[in-house]
């Protein structure tokens, strides 16, 4: 194959034959063309089809190989190519039956190396698996060429490297590339790369009538990179035979159009998150005028779809064992982002919504791609049925409210990451992964110095003493930690992302956006629920504090009860509610790089654990070393009235001083959802319906039983494709490791006895 | 709230219960998600019970129908998005009939979905009025043969049957709870005993066949009570099926 796409296609058939609308053709608006072209499916799930033979074998053969990978870590890399968009020759599973082509390198499962986020990273990952980096490779980054991870050590503070150590603000991405920024891969499909380019040479040229600022040379010179990176990813598709300038005349044409724009993002970055943005009702507008035309039956869309969903599961980056120790289970939180009802009423469900989600019932239940539903009670009653089936079939799926997103972001909004909502090809982020807020409390009793290793990590603020805790005194000192912590915080920010657009920049994710692009600064918390239950300690209970000979508070003895987060109870959730509003506005103080919006996610991922690891003990009566809970979970066993009443605590934090996200994840067994399975699925609706009726943001649900979880500690093999939620995204349990195992077996399971 | 709760008569007499604790569940308790209070005080003791800390009514805390109307009130949203109700439970919410009645009343009159959750060993206690501002009755029937049911729970079957007659009589919808406990009424006599007269009642929507499990055993170990089934087995999926069976045989609906 050269110039042409696919064998049969005939050349001259118009792309955008039979498409209504026109902005959508005077410029470059993906929503518009969706919101003029696509059908919503109010039906249910009965027209879809299976696996085909083809599809079983295709993806039995890449299934075969994930038992080695695990073993190993890795499967294999690639220690001497830093890659890039063209770096690689063509990949494949199966060359001739793949109906979507492309891997990250030139064999699947093969790694990458990308040096430019840093080239420590890079050694140490491939150290932890046996490799060893080429020595040119070597020379080139240490001799030649800057990393994004050296930029940032040159600007750090002597402050910011103490909080960082002291792992009061953990995860930074000064080492690693940030992700979280999803371009929007439906124009490759939509409007081929030429006309893109020709789009971004019109934004370039605007630039040439202002004063050549630092703002605007950047801008230029990132227009200019951003062109360069749409020319590479033509030829990059060249490679596979694609002739992607011009835009897609079909169905698989369209999902293979899309696949090499999102496939050229995760050549190029090693982004903590690399998500997909929202494709699949746009896909929909293309199968289903195959539909109509005949190319295609519903066994071939399906086909189509589950070959696409394929690649996105085998989407590889090569991480360091502690990356592992922190977000386990390999992720890569390729999100997609389904459903949702759009600002004219007619709900954004469409068959291929349903198709994505079979993915999980014809290849398995899987973590990634990472399925995202966006709910509104007002959803189709069907689609809504048959989202909590497969909820409770592959605990594959989480929930984001569409009735919050949509008034504030849209109806074109997709997820990046877990929780993280922005609008597609109009927004990015600066991720900022996030602070401990428990640890900061326990700086503020001990005047910023560490609980743990009494370093002096903080400004010398007074400690407090007294026998027993003062709620006035420990809010005050309080406050004034968190002061500095938000400003130390934002500062550690603010060179991490300077110095990741000057040497790791996105340029083919951002290619795929407009210009100017809003930018959002993601802060983020964990601890939540530890720093609340701690307070509410402090005010409704007594708490004794014990020191060390060096006058450090290292303990803490509560005498009586205190109401704690998660039981629907005012008393405790608005101190929960009261410091993410607090923190929010002292983090939104803070001047942020590129004038960036600030926001705040309530979400750990799976570092809840690492976090808690390096936290001493609090005065809530959690132990040192104990696990936070995860995202703005209740802490285990706190919750005592169930599911439903920790779920409405969760839903009282005021997504607007949280527009990052807040995370809920639920694990619940599925006698605790009903007798019968549609007795169980038509409760999950109800449970989701009112959960977002309630103002709740994301739900993570679990549906299983404890006693699968301890046999697949014992014997992992048994379990190869057993996905759990853990905080906004899926992992295979049997990849966690032994003590993140442990964590999601003793997190409350709501059955009820 | 309060004030239309003052315009009601009798108010002091039946406004305060013993109520070991509430919860919120889904799909165990009638249908949907709903709001359960737990009752105390228990005048069974059935060998399985997985509430033992209901047992006896002093060992509760005394709230007020207001207090809980209160809790209740920050559900109502939910559970009208989500469907469900409010259920009395227990222990044996007939033990604190006044209470629990006015408890109904009040949630019917919120427009909530009710349901008692009953032994019908005290059933004769249940007043007509009671059981209008109950939606639902969930009913358990823990045996049929006398002897079986005085060795699994310590108490007489008959008042429970004539509930149950009562409730048919009344059209009262109603669910039929049996905890099939394997090696007391597991027996095919039993079983086929209980399903017959269930067959004979119109207003039984279907029988739960709940198979008995040990998850309250750390109950018993906490409040330093033997329990006294241990060591028995929860009933086989092969058992469990051939139950339902038994009862489909008879034309009852069973799940």
């Amino acid at each position: 194959m050269t110039a042409i796409g696919l064998d049969d296609v005939q050349h001259d058939i118009s792309a955008w034959r039979g498409f209504h609308g026109t902005t959508w053709r005077e410029h470059i608006d993906v929503r518009d063309f969706v919101q003029a072209n696509y059908t919503p499916y109010e039906g249910d799930a009965s027209f879809l089809q299976g696996p085909t033979e083809r599809t079983r074998e295709v993806w039995g053969r890449i299934a075969a190989m994930f038992g080695e990978e695990r073993r190993r870590g890795i499967f294999d890399v690639d220690a001497s190519t830093p890659s890039s968009i063209t770096s690689h020759a063509p990949g494949y599973i199966d060359r001739d039956r793949e109906l979507i082509v492309g891997l990250q390198t030139d064999a699947p499962l093969k790694r990458a190396i990308m040096p430019n986020g840093g080239l420590r990273m890079v050694e140490k990952g491939l150290e932890a698996y046996g490799y060893e980096l080429d020595p040119s490779v070597r020379t080139i980054f240490n001799a030649y060429r800057k990393t994004h991870n050296d930029g940032v050590f040159d600007a750090y503070t002597a402050e910011i490297m103490r909080a960082r150590r002291s792992h009061i603000i953990t995860g930074l991405p000064d080492a690693y590339g940030r992700g979280r920024i999803i371009g929007d891969y439906r124009r490759v499909a939509l409007y081929g790369v030429d006309r893109l380019i020709e789009a971004k040479r019109a934004e370039r040229r605007a630039l040439d009538d202002l004063p050549s600022s630092a703002e605007v040379i950047r801008d230029r010179e990132e227009l200019a990179e951003q062109i360069r990176a749409l020319d590479e990813l033509k030829h990059m598709a060249a490679s596979y035979g694609y002739d992607i300038s011009g835009p897609a005349r079909t169905g698989r044409e369209a999902l293979q159009w899309l696949y090499f724009g999102y496939l050229a993002a995760i050549k190029e970055q090693n982004g903590a998150a690399m998500s997909l943005g929202r494709t699949s009702t746009f896909c929909d507008i293309y199968l289903q005028r195959d539909l109509d035309e005949g190319r295609l039956d519903e066994t071939a869309a399906q086909e189509l779809v589950d070959d696409f969903v394929v690649k996105l599961r085998i989407v590889r980056f090569l991480r360091t064992p502690e990356y592992d120790e922190l977000f386990s289970g390999d992720p890569t939180w390729v999100t997609e982002a389904i459903g949702g009802m759009g600002s004219d009423g007619r709900t954004l469900v469409t068959r291929t919504s349903y198709r994505f989600l079979q993915t999980l019932y014809n290849l398995g239940p899987a973590p990634e791609p990472n399925l995202t539903v966006l709910w509104s009670p007002r959803l189709p009653e069907s689609f809504k049925r048959f989202c909590a089936k497969v909820s409770i079939d592959t605990s594959s799926v989480q929930y984001e409210s569409d009735d919050l997103i949509r008034p504030r972001l849209g109806d074109d909004a997709a997820i990046a990451c877990c929780v993280s909502a922005m609008e597609v090809g109009k927004k990015m982020q600066f991720f900022g992964a996030r602070v401990n807020l428990a640890k900061a409390l326990l700086y503020a009793i001990n005047g910023g110095r560490d609980e743990m290793t009494g370093e002096q990590v903080a400004p010398a603020f007074p400690p407090l003493d007294g026998d027993f805790l003062d709620y006035e005194q420990v809010r005050s000192a309080y406050d004034r930690m968190l002061d500095w912590l938000a400003a130390t915080y934002v500062d550690a920010l603010n060179v991490i992302h300077y110095m990741h657009d000057k040497y790791a920049y996105e340029r083919v994710e951002m290619a795929l956006h407009d210009h100017p692009v809003m930018r959002t600064l993601a802060c983020g918390v964990a601890g939540l629920s530890v720093a609340a239950d701690s307070l509410s300690a402090v005010r409704y209970a007594r708490v004794r504090v014990i020191r060390d000979a060096t006058g450090l508070a290292t303990d803490y003895v509560i005498e009586g009860e205190f109401p704690a987060y998660g039981n629907n109870d005012d008393r405790a959730d608005g101190i929960a509610v009261d410091l993410v509003t607090a923190f929010m506005a002292k983090v939104r103080s803070r001047p942020a790089y590129r004038d960036a919006e600030h926001t705040l996610s309530v979400l750990t991922i799976t570092s809840n654990v690492v976090y808690g690891k390096h936290t001493g003990n609090t005065p809530d009566g959690r132990r040192a070393g104990e696990p936070f809970a995860p995202g703005a979970n209740p802490m285990n066993g706190r919750d005592r009235h169930g599911m439903v009443a920790a779920a409405l605590s969760v839903a009282k934090i005021p997504y607007d001083q949280s527009r990052d996200g807040i995370s809920l994840t639920e694990t619940i067994t599925p006698a605790g959802l009903g007798r019968t399975p549609g007795e169980r699925i038509g409760n999950l609706v109800g449970i989701l319906d009112g959960y977002v009726d309630a103002g709740g943001f994301h739900m993570n649900v679990n549906v299983l039983d404890r006693a699968t979880l301890l046999d697949a500690m014992a014997h992992p093999e048994r379990y190869p494709q057993l996905t759990i939620r853990v905080s906004g995204y899926a992992v295979n349990f049997v990849r966690l490791t032994p003590e993140q195992q442990r964590d999601v077996v003793n997190r409350t399971f709501h059955a009820s006895l | 709230m309060t004030t239309q709760t003052r315009a009601r008569p009798c108010e002091t007499d039946n406004s305060t219960g013993a109520v070991p604790s509430w919860d919120i569940s889904t799909g165990v308790d009638g249908p949907g998600t709903r709001f359960v209070v737990f009752t105390g005080g228990c005048p069974l003791r059935c060998l399985y019970c997985q509430n033992p800390e209901t047992w006896r009514m002093r060992d509760s805390r005394r709230v007020t129908v207001d207090e809980l109307m209160t809790e209740i009130g920050k559900y109502r949203r939910f559970i009208e998005v989500a469907g469900g109700g409010v259920t009395i439970s227990g222990g044996e919410p007939l033990l604190q009939p006044a209470f629990t009645g006015e408890l109904l009343h009040r949630c019917r009159r919120l427009g909530l979905h009710t349901a008692l959750d009953t032994s019908g060993n005290l059933g004769d206690r249940a007043t007509d009025t009671l059981l209008a501002d109950t939606d639902l009755v969930l009913l358990d029937i823990k045996a049929w043969d006398p002897r079986t049911y005085r060795a699994l729970t310590g108490g007489d079957v008959a008042p429970t049957l004539r509930f149950a007659r009562r409730l048919a009589d009344l059209g009262r919808s109603t669910w039929v709870r049996y905890v099939l406990v394997p090696g007391h009424n597991d027996g095919d006599d039993e079983v086929d005993a209980v399903a017959s007269f269930v067959a004979t009642l119109p207003n039984v929507e279907h029988v739960d066949v709940l198979p008995f499990h040990r998850l309250g055993a750390p109950k018993y170990e906490r409040l330093g009570i033997p329990f006294p089934l241990a060591d028995t087995p929860p009933p086989s999926a092969e058992l469990l099926e051939h139950v339902h069976t038994r009862f489909r045989a008879h034309g009852v609906k069973s799940r």
